[in-house]
């Protein structure tokens, strides 16, 4: 028996940090790992050298979340890493994305798979441009939990008054945009990372302040999908049919494998397969040739039915009952990512779940500066510009909305000539 | 209502299932890249729930650098063997035959000459896809790595060029000539790996567990000597003036004999070890790998070259 078999285990949070190395946002990441002893003594010493041999006295946190010889050449984050730790109840993974406006694809990168947002702010500075874009963008691509960390509270004496104008500010901000105001989950915490007040530890210097730490609310968020009823999305990723001579037994098995999306699926389930619209129940799930009682969200499994339907990856299996529309013009908000401009001319590759369709732009509606969530014309994208637009696609698409589905709302836009990921879509 | 949430190991298993299908569906010719090292033997599980009862849509390959342990080969063999699956085994030896790898010394690490030999390999079976097992909490340059990591037709890996990599939307997508690298298991720690081995009760070769073996102490890293290599030839002849102690080591990672040093554990359990992961002070590749510790950017070099 496993001595870790007693300990609960809370599954898998992961998490973006929004900020400028200025916020303090470095020392965050850096606090993190080193008060959940994840920094392991070799790396601290790797970094106390370049730390010394960089002219500095203390050891610098933020070179922790440094990377590439490349960015060291351009003192710039080119990129998204990545980063974990475990409190031994639950594994985290920290998308960790650079700040600046021209990385706008980077953070809507990172944002797409988190479940929560950690929005830093300077007390001294309170919100400031850069936080009005974290959060449109934080809005944007729906991320469930967002935290806004109030950092270098002991710079302004761990004024309370001050913490709460900001709150103040941020909460008329965010009113007067429309920003999360679909009821989420948006939390406050003054912090010092520096001195790694309330972050894992409770700060003695604001006993003023009774609400959870950073942790604690890590601890307690719940994962993306948990705690709401969602509709069955199971994309086809690959059949698998073994016809094995030895095997007769196998010689009618079918398997559809996929990864669902949302939703739950058992034994005796009535399903509609799109796009043909046949239907069936459920013969088995299983993981591996196994079969399981239940295939929950997010989980990896092989669906058996009972009727011998037509099904090729690209397809989707739907209860019946919550068919969604097969559309063949979306509306979206569509991320710029690549340098060569879109082009209304062209044709691109849409991906979305599993399915892959020609696609074309109809139209940009409008443009919207992430600065200032104002609407600007536009007939062309840039890199790092969002936008609505629409597009006509030879293929149907079964989507929902973005809002109400992050893994059948999102698609990204290819560029066959290069294969190149070039925008992120969601749509409406 | 959902109110189940999956265990973390369950969800780092779902999400490495989902990415080899994306492999099989959106890849021609994939291939998963098996050394019978512990991450390999954990994609393998994964591989075997994403895809059983039916065969693995990929060959499983090895780059052998002719200086690894017996004990690893040997398991290597009997584990594709009971999988009933093909196994490839390109060796550096035939790439220095060819002329194609051409070492400093004899006795240099033959580490960062499995870039050769594998794209030698990319090249003879034109695979457009190598499922391989690096972890993103190996290294700097790993942390940055993508899922499904885009190389041209030299194998390069350019940090500045890489594609967006959003949701769990993977583009694999490749011209003829270039190929994908994908790595399954980016998210996993090697805590995650342990506990998953503990979890699946996989086996392993011996090595990973605590026996006695003769060292000597060499460029501030244990260094394992007089290592019996398949073909009979002894490796790592002691220097004169080395001084040789036997000790109480395991491996954390087992790689090529000269540039992956043991450490000290009396760990003999699969259990043990975990608990041993969970306390460490040092970092996996700090401690046994002598080959990162040439310079701040040596795997990012490599992997410029066509590595893992």
């Amino acid at each position: 028996m496993s001595a870790h078999e007693n300990i609960q285990d809370n599954g898998l949070l992961r998490f973006m940090t929004c900020g400028s190395v200025d916020d303090g946002k470095s020392t965050l990441i850096g606090r993190l790992l080193y008060d959940t002893k994840t920094i392991l003594a070799d790396t601290l010493n790797a970094i106390e050298k370049t730390s010394a041999k960089r002219g500095m006295e203390a050891v610098d946190l933020s070179l922790l979340t440094d990377g590439l010889q490349a960015e060291r050449e351009q003192g710039i984050t080119i990129d998204v890493a990545y980063r974990y730790f475990s409190t031994g109840t639950r594994k985290y993974i920290i998308a960790d994305a650079p700040g600046h406006e021209q990385y706008t694809r980077n953070m809507v990168t990172a944002a797409s798979t988190a479940d929560l947002a950690i929005i830093l702010i300077d007390a001294r500075k309170g919100v400031l441009t850069q936080t009005r874009r974290h959060s449109y963008l934080a809005h944007l691509v729906n991320i469930p939990h967002v935290v806004v960390a109030v950092n270098k509270m002991d710079l302004i004496d761990h004024d309370q008054a001050k913490f709460d104008a900001i709150v103040a500010e941020y909460k008329a901000f965010i009113a007067k945009m429309g920003l999360f105001n679909d009821g989420r989950d948006i939390q406050f915490i003054p912090m010092s990372a520096l001195n790694g007040d309330n972050l894992v530890d409770r700060s003695e210097a604001m006993n003023w302040y009774q609400g959870p730490t950073l942790l604690e609310l890590l601890e307690a968020a719940l994962a993306a999908h948990a705690g709401r009823h969602e509709a069955f999305r199971f994309p086809v990723q690959f059949v698998c049919r073994p016809q094995d001579s030895a095997n007769p037994e196998l010689h009618d098995y079918r398997g559809f494998q996929g990864r669902i999306e949302s939703g739950t699926v058992k034994v005796g389930d009535l399903l509609t397969a799109l796009p043909n619209g046949r239907e069936s129940r459920v013969k088995a799930v299983q993981i591996g040739g196994v079969d399981i009682a239940e295939g929950q969200t997010e989980q990896s499994v092989t669906i058996l039915l009972e009727d011998e339907i037509d099904i090729s990856r690209g397809d989707m299996l739907v209860k019946s009952g919550e068919v969604p529309a097969q559309q063949k013009e979306i509306e979206a908000m569509l991320c710029w990512l690549s340098e060569t401009p879109l082009s209304p001319a062209r044709t691109y590759l849409i991906r979305h779940t599993t399915r892959t369709s020609k696609a074309k732009l109809t139209g940009v509606a409008f443009k919207v500066d992430v600065n200032s969530q104002e609407h600007v014309g536009a007939t062309t994208l840039a890199m790092n510009d969002i936008a609505k637009v629409g597009f006509k696609l030879a293929q149907p698409l079964f989507a929902d909305a973005y809002s109400i589905n992050r893994g059948t709302g999102a698609f990204i836009v290819i560029d066959e000539s290069n294969n190149n990921t070039v925008g992120a879509g969601m749509i409406l | 209502m959902n109110k189940q949430t999956l265990s973390h190991l369950d969800w780092l298993e779902a999400e490495a299932i989902h990415i080899m299908r994306e492999v099989a569906g959106q890849c021609e010719r994939p291939v998963l890249l098996f050394s019978g090292g512990k991450d390999s033997i954990c994609m393998l599980r994964v591989a075997e729930k994403a895809f059983r009862p039916g065969k693995f849509p990929f060959p499983l390959m090895h780059i052998d650098t002719g200086h690894n342990y017996k004990e690893v080969v040997d398991f290597r063999d009997k584990r594709a063997a009971e999988l009933g699956e093909r196994l490839i085994v390109r060796s550096v030896e035939d790439s220095m035959k060819r002329g194609t790898v051409v070492l400093k010394t004899p006795d240099e690490s033959r580490n960062k000459h499995q870039a050769v030999t594998l794209l030698e390999a990319i090249a003879e079976f034109e695979f457009d896809a190598c499922i391989g097992g690096a972890r993103r909490d190996e290294e700097k340059a790993r942390a940055k790595e993508r899922v499904m990591s885009f190389r041209d037709e030299f194998g390069s890996w350019d940090p500045k060029n890489q594609r967006p990599e959003l949701w769990s939307l993977y583009n694999a997508r490749v011209h003829r000539g270039e190929n994908i690298r994908a790595f399954p298991i980016s998210n996993w720690t090697e805590m995650d790996v342990w506990q998953y081995i503990e979890r699946e009760k996989l086996e392993l070769p011996s090595i990973y567990f605590s026996h006695k073996r003769p060292v000597v102490m060499r460029g501030g890293a244990m260094m394992p000597v007089n290592v019996q290599l398949v073909n009979g030839e002894i490796l790592n002849v002691p220097k004169a003036g080395e001084e040789v102690t036997e000790q109480v080591v395991r491996f954390r990672t087992v790689g090529d004999i000269p540039c992956t040093a043991p450490v000290l554990s009396d760990a003999d359990t699969v259990e043990k070890i975990v608990i041993e992961t969970a306390t460490t002070t040092i970092t996996e590749r700090g401690a046994t790998r002598l080959d990162d510790q040439t310079s701040e950017a040596s795997m990012e070099q490599r992997k410029k070259e066509g590595y893992f």
